[in-house]
């Protein structure tokens, strides 16, 4: 073990925690509003909104990350209409792309979990809701999300903590975050077990933070009992 | 267009299919080791040993805490010393260097090792205690009662669980492509940069995958009715 070492790269690697907080902080926003959106075309009843949901959290969820980011990154950066379009100077920085990628990505997962909370909701709490004159809109703010949240925030954790493991991948389109230093630290002193553990604890307090976060909100929250 | 995916040496159609045969080889190898660090850290995890759980919950807490890239780095960067280490313990001292699809097989393996431990748990856990009992009652034990009595049932509970590992663990076969080893995503990587149509490449890499998915979605079903004939659904009571 090279102590010095591994104190040396922890300043380097720590250096790197801001970009991977901010890329994971944005795209989890901008997922989650994706996933609402996904998760009420899903459940909507109406089939020409469910179809295009279904089919695309099922190709989001059959494939690899690393290959959504290589083609957002290099595939669509092939044709000349997107390099001459508006969209171009978002699309080439390997900062958006990662940040799009990561978005959809999230947003295709997150929309199960939303969904399966909805419908965890039960059919009496609606009827009851009903019965006290609510509309629609009324019920879906007042009565389903706030059990729906509560339902789906233990499996909203996880896919947070998935979502920082995610980020590093961001590394490989040259982004210098936590794991981008990491590997140029490796390759440049060949010692993957010290930058391994300093990076890797990095990664394990970030998520240790979620968890415990997560934990308080689910008991400033309190127990639905579902029935 | 669609030229560049001819076979031969002219285009790119044949290596695309032995890129994706490579990725269901590195997968199943992967799941392989996966399930047996799982049946081994299941079993450290249900033991009555202190430090036998702490190891488990350790490696399991590191695993799916940290970035899948993180420990292919390590094992990529670190994994032909680690060999040579030991091999100097035992006396050999000369050059050992691990190949890609080593390193990936080790590196996918520990990570859907981590899955797997927690699905064999869960499926021990639900085996009723009624049947080691059972087992014990009529004189059965070692591979007498966990071999022919309580395995069969823990295999039908985890299958479904099993079959989420698969998935989880093909889609992390993309990541060893950054050690060289030629499976889909490599392959399309190699392609989209000697024809310059990284679109119509990595479109084709999604096919790939997506078809992989489907084909191995449809064995676990198989597999699950097989394992659960004599079974009544719970929708069916």
């Amino acid at each position: 073990m090279r102590f010095e070492l591994m104190y040396e790269s922890f300043f380097k690697i720590i250096e790197g925690i801001p970009l991977t907080l901010q890329v994971v902080s944005i795209s989890t926003v901008l997922g989650l509003a994706l996933a609402i959106i996904v998760a009420l075309m899903r459940i909507s009843g109406k089939k020409s909104m469910s179809i295009p949901a279904y089919y695309f959290v099922y190709l989001i969820r059959g494939t690899p990350l690393l290959l959504q980011l290589y083609f957002v990154y290099y595939g669509l950066g092939q044709f000349s209409f997107i390099r001459e379009s508006i969209l171009w100077p978002i699309l080439k920085e390997p900062y958006w792309c990662g940040i799009i990628t990561l978005t959809i990505s999230t947003g295709a997962y997150s929309s199960e979990i939303i969904r399966g909370g909805i419908l965890s909701v039960s059919k009496n709490f609606i009827e009851a809701s009903g019965a006290l004159g609510l509309n629609k809109i009324k019920t879906f703010l007042l009565i389903t999300l706030p059990i729906t949240v509560r339902q789906a925030l233990p499996a909203y954790g996880n896919e947070l903590i998935l979502m920082v493991k995610a980020s590093s991948l961001i590394s490989i389109i040259t982004l210098m975050e936590i794991t981008g230093i990491a590997r140029t630290i490796i390759s440049k002193t060949y010692a993957p077990v010290e930058i391994f553990l300093v990076a890797g604890s990095i990664y394990l307090i970030i998520n240790f933070i979620i968890v415990l976060a997560v934990g308080l909100a689910e008991r400033k929250l309190g127990t639905v009992k579902a029935n | 267009m669609f030229e560049v995916f001819s076979f031969g040496s002219s285009g790119w159609g044949d290596e695309m299919l032995m890129g994706a045969l490579m990725t269901v080889l590195v997968s199943a190898s992967s799941l392989l080791l996966g399930i047996l660090i799982g049946i081994i850290f299941a079993a450290c995890k249900l033991s009555n040993i202190f430090i036998l759980k702490i190891v488990a919950n350790t490696y399991t807490t590191i695993i799916r805490g940290i970035p899948e890239l993180l420990v292919i780095y390590l094992l990529f960067f670190g994994g032909s010393g680690a060999v040579m280490y030991i091999a100097k313990i035992f006396g050999y001292d000369g050059y050992i260097e691990l190949n890609a699809f080593t390193i990936g097989t080790i590196a996918v393996g520990a990570i859907s090792g981590a899955y797997s431990t927690e699905v064999i748990r869960g499926a021990v856990n639900s085996v009723h205690k009624g049947q080691f009992e059972a087992g014990k009652t009529l004189g059965l034990n070692g591979y007498g009662l966990y071999g022919r009595v309580i395995f069969p049932q823990v295999a039908r509970i985890a299958l479904p669980g099993i079959g989420n590992v698969w998935q989880i663990t093909l889609k992390d076969t993309a990541l060893i492509s950054v050690t060289g080893l030629v499976e889909i995503m490599r392959q399309s990587r190699i392609a989209a940069g000697s024809t310059h149509e990284p679109f119509i490449f990595y479109t084709a890499a999604i096919i790939l995958y997506l078809v992989i998915t489907r084909l191995s979605n449809i064995l676990f079903d198989k597999a699950e009715n097989t394992y659960s004939k004599g079974f009544v659904s719970k929708e069916a009571l």
